[in-house]
């Protein structure tokens, strides 16, 4: 409690940021179901249920597709929802990821990320999130514990705001950030809640008003419903931003929607997400004193994509390395945000050359020298064009 | 000053812990720090990594650590299985966990024993069996190297135990350690 008084930073795994933050957001219902490497999320939670930090229900369901289901109904009753996912629990959650964006449910959601079976791996990479992408919610990867926390406070105030009402998912690596310790300013319940107070859901279930929610549309007003989500997805852009940047009036942090590292005078950019970034912060500068002069660009809002932003820090660079952590099994760039971004520099007539890299694919490990490497691939892009995803530290 | 380290245990020794407790050490000194376990051997007995960073500035760099500066063997017999210090740079420091004042380890290293589990024991400081290390070795960290100072280690550990009763034993541990930590050699 000391340590609230002062704003001190003090030292917690980013798993145990989220569970903090949900703890200051004060949520109603916590529905969750283990799985690794989230569960230290969800344990901490209910630590705080148990001795009374925080008043939520907390609901053990017998899977993922009941956790969400739950989460979903407990948000469309009014209540704030929180749930934790990873990997195989987000694969089976699948069917409800489309039903909270459809039934536009202000669920928030953390996700740790982590490798698909089969083969079995528990280690971290991005098939998971990259395989819900299209599922209607706004999505956010953070960087560091901090991040973490100051995200999912963000993350409510977007969901719950009248002109968005979507789910979010916040989305770090799993193990590297998820178990990682590092030090976190938890800002406490009363600043929180001035910042994201609750909101009174608009069309909410309630036994005294009964409505029905989710019944079945015919082909004359399905179209439409889905469209609403189109717009609502697009008004969540200024909306992010907006939120983030009163978050650093209130807090002092703020992180935009998409970052550009060093990128002043850099002719070439790295394009990362999560840890990747981070550790690519602290590595740049050994690339340029190689003569490498190439940026980062970190995504950090994912959906909806920021494209003026992205315009905006690549129309001026020469090469683009996109690094995925998943693959787009047979697609024309086997990592799907390169395909994205093949797209986005189709559309908005971009001239830089577009490298699509794979790497780390179940947590293979990336030494200092291997970013060191994707800063060179990045560089030589300039001037020779690489027609084909690299897998890049693969055994063939 | 930026210092990476690397903890060698055996799972329920209590490394993840000894590094946890490092980095909110480092906090109370207005240092930065990770604490970073490697993943997928948390059973019991079973040799385990964790890497800690320090730093006088905020650590972007999330990764394990290749070339530590600093190594603390949690477990003597864990020698004969694991290469300590591989990767370990030149005129770097190794603490070990010993039952006598001897160690095998290369004299180019600076090397420092201390009997952890003999001032576990003392203390009382078994869980299911296993004597807990962790802290113990945190002193001796703090003696053989200065990244933290005592003081710090002590109210780190305080903070770490919600159990007062505990969190005593576990400073007087260090502290222990801290008074008996020696230099060794073969």
């Amino acid at each position: 409690m000391e340590e609230l008084k002062t704003r001190r930073p003090i030292p917690l795994s980013t798993n145990y940021a989220i569970a903090y933050a949900a703890r200051d957001l004060d949520v109603d219902v916590v529905s969750a179901y283990p799985i690794t490497p989230q569960t230290t999320v969800v344990e901490k939670v209910s630590e705080f249920v148990a001795n009374g930090e925080l008043d939520a229900a907390f609901i053990h369901v017998e899977s993922e597709h009941s956790a969400l289901s739950a989460a979903i109904a407990a948000a469309l009753t009014g209540a704030r929802a929180f749930t934790a996912t990873a990997s195989q629990g987000l694969a089976l959650m699948h069917e409800m990821l489309h039903i909270a964006s459809g039934l536009r449910a202000p669920v928030v959601m953390s996700v740790a990320m982590r490798s698909l079976s089969a083969p079995i791996s528990i280690w971290n990479d991005q098939s998971d999130i990259f395989n819900a992408r299209d599922a209607g919610w706004v999505i956010m990867f953070v960087h560091t514990a901090q991040e973490a926390y100051d995200t999912v406070i963000q993350a409510y105030r977007i969901a719950e705001d009248p002109s968005v009402l979507l789910p979010v998912m916040v989305a770090y690596d799993g193990y590297v950030m998820s178990h990682t310790t590092e030090p976190v300013v938890v800002e406490g319940r009363e600043s929180v809640m001035k910042f994201a107070p609750k909101r009174q859901y608009p069309y909410r279930l309630d036994p005294d008003r009964p409505v029905t929610i989710g019944a079945i549309v015919p082909p004359e007003y399905y179209y439409e419903i889905k469209y609403q989500q189109v717009k609502a997805m697009e008004g969540a852009l200024p909306k992010v931003d907006e939120v983030d940047r009163e978050f650093g009036k209130a807090f002092g942090r703020s992180y935009g929607v998409m970052e550009c590292y060093m990128c002043e005078g850099a002719e070439a950019l790295i394009m990362a997400n999560a840890s990747y970034a981070a550790t690519l912060k602290s590595l740049l500068p050994d690339a340029w004193k190689q003569g490498y002069k190439v940026g980062l660009l970190r995504l950090r809002l994912y959906r909806p994509f920021p494209l003026r932003q992205f315009v905006e820090y690549t129309s001026n660079v020469k090469s683009l390395l996109v690094v995925d952590r998943s693959i787009s099994y047979g697609a024309p760039y086997q990592g799907p945000l390169a395909n994205e971004i093949a797209g986005a520099k189709l559309k908005e007539d971009l001239g830089f050359n577009l490298i699509s890299v794979v790497a780390g694919i179940g947590q293979r490990t990336m030494e200092n020298e291997d970013f060191i490497a994707l800063a060179r691939l990045a560089w030589e892009g300039r001037t020779r064009k690489f027609p084909e995803t690299v897998f890049y530290g693969v055994r063939e | 000053m930026y210092m990476e380290l690397r903890f060698h245990g055996r799972g329920g020794q209590g490394a993840v812990t000894a590094a946890t407790i490092l980095a909110r050490a480092a906090l109370l000194e207005g240092k930065w720090a990770q604490a970073i376990p490697e993943f997928g051997a948390e059973r019991r007995g079973a040799p385990v990594s964790v890497y800690a960073r320090i730093s006088d500035k905020p650590i972007e760099v999330h990764s394990n650590v290749i070339e530590p500066d600093i190594v603390v063997v949690l477990d003597y017999e864990l020698l004969k299985v694991v290469d300590v210090t591989k990767g370990l740079k030149e005129g770097g420091t190794v603490i070990l966990n010993s039952p006598v004042n001897k160690s095998p380890i290369p004299s180019k290293y600076k090397v420092y024993c201390v009997n952890a589990t003999r001032i576990a024991k003392e203390l009382n400081l078994v869980v299911s069996g296993w004597p807990t290390v962790n802290t113990a070795m945190v002193g001796a960290l703090a003696k053989a190297t200065g990244v933290i100072g005592l003081e710090s280690a002590v109210k780190a550990i305080e903070e770490y135990f919600s159990n007062p009763t505990l969190g005593k034993l576990n400073a007087e541990a260090a502290a222990r350690s801290y008074k008996e930590l020696e230099p060794c050699s073969d």
